[in-house]
């Protein structure tokens, strides 16, 4: 097929092709952008918290005075401990997914002006390191020793874990065991790192703070009672929370349970991420409608030109051109369109990209993603013009004889 | 002319209806998105207190050891400041906020204990903000100096634990005290929920909480701190952690104080008494930071924060990008059809009308595609709003088409029809009637 002569017709339609190629640049970078955003949503939403979420549910519970924590916390762990099919109950601050507790600021000396971030300490009594099925990657996991009553969110001192992301952050070239990190005045000492723990609800600055947690081993009490962190196996689990909350009632009435604190951790985390997830499918929505407006305005395009060119279609057939010579002149003509269109687009997507980098918390646009647009988009105008093509390769080459 | 033009725009729209559709499903759908997503927009970016919001500060002072001279004022204010600020009683009105969740029961009413959200605060928060009440009146000054044990009540709750009935003088148990219902709300939905706003720059864009209804209960910040003791919501705290336990007396960030002050002098004057307080408390010894202070109106201090959810921003932005596209569509197809009728246009040029009449035509035929467009938008509109309504976001309730954005839809795909219209109405009327007329 040659170019010159379909490039020579182009340019007598120089403002329609224009604005096909427009539409197509534009929807070139609105569909590359969109689907490196619902991309990154989706990553975000694949989270890994580093606990056996599918076993864990959280209880917790309000409206009691500190004076009563720690009877209330004795009443529930044995009340609770003896329903069918729990594996274990134990006290802890906050979970993934859920309400942040132990949200403050650390340094890495104790007289130093300099803040090292703002993370998440996980303050968990007996058990509750084991329930949440940690992994130690390196130093060891937290003894009964280890554990001391709460001053007031944490204990005055403590050995604690810290996940591997915050120790790279704060340490990035030593051994962050034996190392000390400090919260106002008091010092907690490193002595154990796990590979994964996301802190409850999500990073304050980016996606690379999500998992800047420290767990701290604590005894209940005054200061660490409410919310109770269950085990069970992940098909009876829904069934152990409910047979707990209906405990609850029994063993201590007067407290209030908070609903959207008691939950298992899978809704927890299917709540946590509905935001992204619904932002996701409006992406989709948006890309869909996208396509489909730029394919219904290249048949209406191209069924126009076809129409316009009735006559001389009927005159190249009347010379001898065959059915394919014409379905190949519409094809090769959108191709070169939309090429256009993919290279004006591709620029566009950048600049689209550079935007949103400034506004948003979201990385360069990975270069796979032009390719497969421009794959997208030549597939779509290949799709769209077959019909107005296919007519215009129908077109019988007596029309040629025809005035009018 | 122009019913002619009209009756013309419709017959040639007639003739050709699958162009036709394509044209005004292109623009009803562009329109539909944007408008839904820009309702929206405007729903969370809009005044709450129209008209009254340049009058409205919320001054900031920094009670911070921070060694860094550069910090900015913390979102809320320590209890002393507030408070000394607050008695100082130097601005027309002066309310100060804290909120906290407290254990609520009603005598007499068969419902399970309940945690409710409680905004403690002084008497000037009722006019200031223009609080409608149903039944019953809010406290007075002299309350707030008593600690007396009263509250009013939201209208929700009011609903739930009374089934709406004017329940002023009914006492609710409030943690472990007692206090008597003196008003009830009439509904009040303030977008945002302005008087809480705080701490929207740490919240990486995730800002619908900040829309969410206002608390069930109000009461006296003096009583509060009888009733609740420390058991408040918490900005921040700084410094010891051995002081954090008497809220009243600790480092820790969680009072909020609001000032009318009516006009320009009063501001000038007050922000120098803010200033002033700030030095003298350096001074004392008591501040590090005698002149970081900050004194923002209520639209500043709703900006400061980027009250609009940073997702809802970028669905404006794609839903603009789309109608961008649709119109590229529109503007293709128009000239398609209008250039199709070179021939008809040749003749009523021969025939003596001028390119102003032909280019008159062809906007009015781009007017009505517009129009119907719009009609199209407008219901994609509805439906696009009741999917919002659906999602489980604070601001849910909200989403709602007022008349002004009504008429936006109408005038927005017009406006659009119209500019996608020019170019080919002004290639229309560029047709020469000769070369037309031999081609015939």
């Amino acid at each position: 097929m040659q170019i010159q002569p379909v490039l020579a017709a182009l340019r007598r339609h120089r403002l329609a092709t224009l604005l096909i190629v427009m539409e197509i640049a534009l929807a070139c970078a609105v569909l590359c952008n969109a689907c490196f955003l619902i991309a990154n949503r989706l990553q975000q939403t694949r989270l890994q918290s580093g606990v056996d979420e599918t076993s864990l549910a959280e209880l917790t519970l309000t409206g009691f005075d500190p004076s009563q924590a720690t009877d209330l916390n004795a009443r529930v762990l044995d009340g609770l401990r003896t329903i069918p099919g729990i594996q274990s109950v134990s006290v802890i601050n906050a979970v993934p997914f859920g309400q942040h507790a132990g949200t403050a600021g650390i340094k890495l000396s104790r007289d130093t002006p300099d803040s090292a971030g703002v993370v998440d300490f996980y303050v968990g009594g007996p058990g509750s390191f084991e329930a949440l099925g940690l992994h130690v990657v390196s130093g060891r996991a937290p003894q009964a020793t280890d554990m001391s009553a709460v001053a007031d969110f944490l204990p005055k001192s403590a050995p604690v874990l810290v996940s591997r992301a915050l120790a790279a952050h704060l340490w990035p070239d030593a051994d962050p065991l034996g190392k000390v990190i400090w919260c106002a005045d008091r010092p907690y000492r490193v002595t154990g790192v796990v590979d994964h723990l996301a802190r409850p609800a999500g990073g304050q600055g980016g996606p690379e703070t999500r998992e800047w947690s420290v767990f701290v081993p604590a005894l209940p009490g005054e200061n660490l009672a409410g919310v109770y962190l269950l085990r069970a196996a992940p098909d009876q689990l829904n069934r152990v929370l409910r047979d707990a909350r209906a405990r609850i009632a029994k063993i201590a009435p007067e407290v209030v349970v908070d609903s959207l604190g008691s939950q298992t951790l899978p809704q927890l985390r299917d709540r946590y991420f509905r935001d992204d997830r619904a932002m996701a499918g409006m992406l989709l929505g948006v890309i869909v409608a996208l396509l489909l407006v730029t394919a219904l305005g290249i048949v209406g395009l191209t069924s126009f030109w076809v129409a316009q060119r009735r006559k001389q279609i009927g005159v190249r057939r009347a010379l001898g051109a065959t059915r394919g010579d014409i379905l190949g002149y519409f094809q090769t003509e959108n191709f070169l369109i939309v090429s256009f269109g993919i290279g004006l687009g591709m620029l566009l997507a950048f600049g689209i990209n550079l935007l949103l980098m400034t506004q948003y918390e979201l990385p360069r646009l990975p270069l796979l993603y032009l390719p497969i647009g421009a794959l997208v988009l030549w597939g779509l105008g290949q799709l769209s013009v077959l019909a107005p093509a296919l007519r215009a390769a129908a077109v019988p080459p007596v029309v040629a004889t025809r005035s009018v | 002319m122009f019913t002619y033009y009209l009756d013309l725009a419709l017959r040639s729209l007639k003739r050709n209806k699958a162009l036709t559709a394509l044209m005004v499903l292109a623009i009803a759908v562009g329109i539909g998105a944007s408008m839904t997503t820009l309702t929206v927009m405007h729903l969370l970016s809009g005044d709450p207190m129209p008209g009254r919001s340049a009058t409205l500060f919320y001054p900031q002072v920094d009670p911070t050891d921070s060694p860094k001279p550069d910090s900015q004022p913390r979102d809320v204010m320590d209890y002393r400041s507030a408070v000394d600020l607050w008695s100082a009683h130097r601005a027309d009105r002066q309310a100060l906020i804290a909120s906290t969740e407290l254990k609520l029961r009603a005598p007499g009413v068969n419902l399970p204990p309940q945690m409710a959200r409680v905004l403690t605060t002084t008497s000037d928060f009722f006019p200031m903000f223009s609080v409608p009440l149903r039944y019953g009146t809010a406290w007075t000054p002299a309350d707030d100096e008593q600690r007396s044990r009263v509250a009013v009540i939201s209208s929700d709750l009011n609903n739930r634990l009374f089934g709406g009935a004017n329940s002023v003088g009914r006492t609710v148990r409030l943690k472990d005290s007692d206090v008597r219902i003196i008003g009830v709300l009439a509904p009040w939905r303030p977008s945002p929920q302005f008087y809480d706003v705080a701490g929207g720059r740490f919240s990486e864009g995730k800002t619908a909480s900040f829309y969410a209804k206002p608390e069930e209960v109000f009461m006296p910040f003096s009583t509060a701190q009888d009733v609740a003791g420390s058991e408040f919501n918490v900005f921040t705290c700084w410094g010891s952690v051995e002081a954090m336990k008497h809220l009243q007396t600790a480092p820790c960030a969680w009072v909020a104080l609001w000032v009318q002050l009516d006009d320009a002098a009063k501001v000038a004057g007050y922000r120098r008494f803010v200033a002033d307080y700030a030095a003298q408390q350096k001074a004392l010894g008591r501040f590090v930071h005698g002149d970081n202070t900050r004194m923002m109106d209520l639209m500043q201090w709703l900006d400061f924060n980027h009250v609009v959810p940073s997702d809802v921003r970028l669905q404006v932005v794609l839903a603009f990008a789309f109608l961008l596209i649709c119109l590229c569509n529109t503007v293709g197809l128009l000239l398609a059809k209008f250039l199709r009728r070179s021939g008809e246009i040749g003749v009523r040029r021969a025939l003596g009308a001028s390119r102003g009449a032909v280019f008159a035509q062809c906007l009015v035929e781009a007017g009505t595609i517009g129009l119907l467009g719009g009609l199209g938008g407008w219901l994609l509109t509805l439906l696009g709003l009741w999917l919002v309504r659906r999602q489980p976001v604070e601001y849910a309730d909200l989403a709602h088409l007022d008349a002004g954005m009504f008429l936006a839809t109408f005038a927005l795909a017009v406006l659009a029809a119209l500019l996608a219209g020019l170019v080919p109405a002004l290639r229309a009327s560029r047709v020469t009637p000769g070369l037309q007329l031999k081609t015939l």
